[in-house]
């Protein structure tokens, strides 16, 4: 009785560890956040870049239009890659661009609009990176599409010629 | 008469460094309870990148608001999911993660009373 047993359960126990190690193996290990969401607009009190006056959230999201936060910094390559697309974007009028300078300098930064171009209608600058952890962001590049004080979509990483089409038939 | 003010001033500044550590010490700690969400096997504790160095901040910065430790992670579990935090919530997806070890306690033990009476 005793004998017949343990083997059986051994077996069982090795069968449920190999099914579960074995599904393990096709499952992705890098961690995928949610970028359908539908989360309010978190509040702050900025610093506006090009001067130190306060900016506060309200004011910069209270028409009935669409918004791209967009968290840049003139340190960050990848921003570089994805701000042609911005400049493309500025041309529609139904979206506003937000930029969101990340733990930058002034003069690295303004030079980086200079040369590339301001796509920005309004810049803030977050110096120590707390409020786009507000926002929920991981860092640089970031963008998240705002409308009615909602945000119903993330873009992680720079913005490329999908993200670009998908944001023009959200808005359209 | 003169000691009475200078000793009120240390004993506050003694008070002061005394609240700053306790501070300090619950900061680590929730920074050492969350995972940095884009390094690999690191704390945010651990992690000197800019995505930690920053929720380093927000944690200061919620502690000298008043927000108790629970707070902070809810609040952090709200912006970045559940995943942020090491410890994983009793629901659903972690039953089995949860009641897996007390099972294989129980059964570990059953076998060894088994054992003891079958000597006896």
């Amino acid at each position: 009785m005793k004998s017949k047993f343990i083997p059986l359960i051994l077996i069982f126990i090795f069968l449920i560890t190999f099914v579960i190690f074995f599904k393990g193996l096709k499952n992705s290990n890098i961690y995928t956040p949610n970028t359908n969401l539908k989360k309010e607009v978190p509040l702050f009190e900025l610093k506006s870049f090009e001067n130190n006056s306060i900016i506060i959230s309200e004011k910069i999201f209270e028409d009935n239009k669409y918004y791209l936060m967009n968290i840049w910094a003139s340190w960050c390559i990848p921003c570089k890659e994805e701000h042609k697309f911005l400049m493309k974007l500025k041309k529609d009028e139904r979206i506003e661009l937000i930029g969101f300078n990340y733990k930058d300098n002034f003069k690295n930064a303004s030079s980086f609009l200079k040369d590339l171009g301001n796509p920005y209608n309004i810049i803030v600058s977050d110096k120590d990176g707390t409020a786009s952890i507000e926002w929920g962001a991981y860092g640089v590049p970031e963008s998240f599409l705002v409308h009615q004080n909602k945000i119903i979509k993330r873009f992680i990483g720079p913005i490329n010629d999908e993200n670009l089409l998908e944001i023009q038939k959200i808005i359209r | 008469m003169k000691f009475i003010p200078i000793f009120l001033i240390v004993s506050i500044i003694l008070n002061f460094n005394l609240l700053k550590a306790d501070e300090i010490k619950t900061e680590n700690k929730i920074a050492k309870n969350l995972r940095c969400l884009i390094c690999q096997g690191q704390s945010v504790y651990d992690s000197d990148s800019e995505f930690a160095i920053s929720l380093k901040l927000v944690i200061k910065n919620k502690i000298q608001q008043g927000l108790s430790e629970e707070q902070i992670y809810s609040f952090l579990k709200m912006k970045y999911g559940e995943w942020i935090l090491y410890d994983p919530v009793f629901n659903r997806n972690t039953y089995f993660l949860w009641l897996l070890p007390i099972l294989i306690f129980l059964a570990g033990g059953a076998i060894i009373i088994k054992r003891f009476y079958n000597k006896k």
